[in-house]
């Protein structure tokens, strides 16, 4: 294992220092419990949003937080679920008095741990919502598994939902807004390499050179299935057939495409992806008008890449072309 | 042995899990890295490290059993925090005002703990996890005599339990994602349970 670490143990904090080193204007990092909040938080009056989930999808959360996006996120140990006491800090501390709205990934421990700091947010007087992204076409049967995965779709409603909180929509809204993102948006990955948990120290599954993970997930596991290597454009028809399907998309619909790496992946080769993936979403007459191209919710050091699409509508475009002021997306402001 | 649990048999219990635990941590971690994400090793042993710096001297079992419960929740993370987070703080509950456990009550609190699990993880035995080593060690605990057999059975219950999860294909956790390529690896859910079990077991003994 080679990585840019000091102890596996520390790199989460150690990350956090930097974060807190670099965007001082932006960012107040609080350590035990670790929860990062944006510099003016609690903004009065706004709704604010949390989420939270493992380290090691950067720059997802922590990355997201700031003017336009989220008030605070919770990072977990690399992989792991943040924990109910310092999602309930951090929940207790961006709250400006109109509710704070959780959104969270369809995780086991995700969920389960955000529901416990609901529980005990609304013991001490905090209105709290959640809403569950879980846009992960590549989950099939929903009946038998724990559900679909969230996965890119969360990035593109943490930005909408901020515009909305920002433009000053109530909890109720700003949530039911959160729903109809996640009920409008479709993602599906593939891995071409696993990738090492730090304090695993080797990779959680073995590929070989000529095979890939379909429908990957953004924490290492293993997808639905194992396939030979393809071109670029082959995959990116892979990736886009299960999406258009599931919606399913029309012609006519206006539509986000997020072509987004999971860490090893570079933009040169996003954008292969992305032009390929835009003509098929053209033949199909879903007219794309927004696109989000990079690393946003990673995998660690994993090779792959995540495609999402989202259907939007005027309200939906009116927030994303909002102002946001983070670390990792920043336009408008 | 002794007939009764008391507040010094359970701390060393406690201590026991810790060990037991971070010698199979590595194990733990190839097992959840087979069919989830491979931190399980990792963050129990996170989980049961802060339990023992935090135990101190509880009054009884009831405190203990939350003190436990609430570290657990509170350290651990993952889906298995809230779990045996759960789990112990339950087993507080049905421990309430009761300075020590005997066999009848041992196998009560043990079942309200297990059903904690099941409540917060909406899961049924079958499903490949936890409470596949639990639910048998639940009913072996009720069907003994005595304290020591109770252990005894309870440990060996879980062990064969978590064994039977070998073939079966999850329906919960990050492993359903799996479907049928779940099946062939034992549950990391069950296993460490197992080791819980088996933990207490040597403690008392």
């Amino acid at each position: 294992m080679k990585k840019l670490i000091n102890a596996p143990e520390n790199v989460v904090e150690e990350a956090l220092a930097g974060m807190a080193a670099a965007h001082p204007h932006l960012l107040k990092i609080q350590f035990d419990p670790n929860f990062i909040t944006r510099a003016d938080a609690p903004v009065r009056g706004k709704v604010a949003l949390l989420s939270g989930g493992g380290s090691g999808h950067e720059p997802m959360h922590g990355g997201f937080v700031g003017h336009g996006m989220l008030d605070a996120a919770c990072p977990g140990a690399v992989f792991t679920s943040p924990t109910p006491d310092q999602i309930l800090a951090a929940t207790k501390a961006v709250d400006g008095g109109a509710g704070v709205l959780h959104i969270v990934k369809n995780y086991t421990g995700d969920v389960l741990n955000f529901e416990m700091a609901a529980d005990l947010a609304k013991d001490e007087g905090v209105r709290v919502e959640a809403v569950i992204i879980d846009d992960d076409v590549a989950v099939q049967d929903s009946l038998y598994t724990a559900g679909r995965r969230g996965v890119g779709g969360t990035v593109l409603a943490e930005k909408i939902c901020g515009g909305a909180a920002e433009a000053g929509l109530d909890l109720a809204a700003v949530a039911e807004l959160c729903r109809g993102v996640n009920a409008n948006v479709r993602s599906m990955g593939v891995a071409l390499t696993p990738c090492t948990v730090p304090h695993a120290g080797k990779p959680s599954f073995t590929l070989g050179d000529d095979e890939i993970e379909f429908g990957v997930g953004i924490h290492g596991e293993p997808g639905r299935k194992r396939i030979k290597m393809e071109q670029a454009d082959k995959i990116a028809e892979m990736l886009m057939e299960p999406i258009l399907a599931d919606l399913p998309f029309k012609s006519g619909d206006k539509a986000l495409l997020f072509v987004n790496s999971l860490g090893g992946t570079p933009l040169v080769e996003l954008y292969i992806i992305y032009r390929k993936a835009a003509e098929i979403a053209k033949a199909h007459g879903v007219e794309i008008v927004r696109s989000l191209v990079g690393p946003y919710i990673t995998s660690l050091e994993m090779a792959g890449t995540s495609l999402s699409l989202l259907k939007l509508d005027e309200d939906m475009l009116r927030f994303w072309d909002a102002p946001v002021v983070t670390p990792a997306l920043r336009w408008g402001g | 042995m002794s007939e009764l649990l008391d507040v010094p048999v359970l701390s060393s219990w406690l201590k026991r899990a810790d060990e037991l635990i971070a010698a199979r941590q590595a194990y733990l971690s190839d097992l959840d890295a087979a069919i989830g994400d491979g931190d399980h090793g990792a963050n129990l042993v996170r989980g049961f490290h802060a339990v023992n710096a935090k135990l101190g001297t509880p009054a009884d079992p009831a405190a203990l059993f939350k003190t436990v419960g609430m570290t657990l929740i509170g350290t651990v993370g993952g889906a298995s925090g809230p779990l045996y987070g759960s789990m112990f703080v339950e087993m507080g509950k049905a421990a309430a005002g009761k300075p020590t456990l005997d066999v009848a009550a041992w196998a009560e609190v043990l079942a309200a703990g297990v059903n904690g699990i099941a409540m917060r993880g909406k899961a049924l035995p079958g499903e490949k996890t936890m409470l596949d080593a639990l639910t048998p060690a639940v009913a072996a605990a009720r069907a003994a005599a005595t304290l020591p057999a109770a252990l005894g059975a309870a440990a060996e219950a879980a062990r064969q339990g978590a064994e039977a999860t070998v073939p079966m294909v999850a329906r919960k956790g990050r492993a359903s994602y799996l479907g049928e390529r779940s099946a062939g690896h034992a549950d990391p859910g069950a296993t460490s349970a197992a080791l819980l079990l088996a933990a207490l077991a040597e403690a008392a003994a």
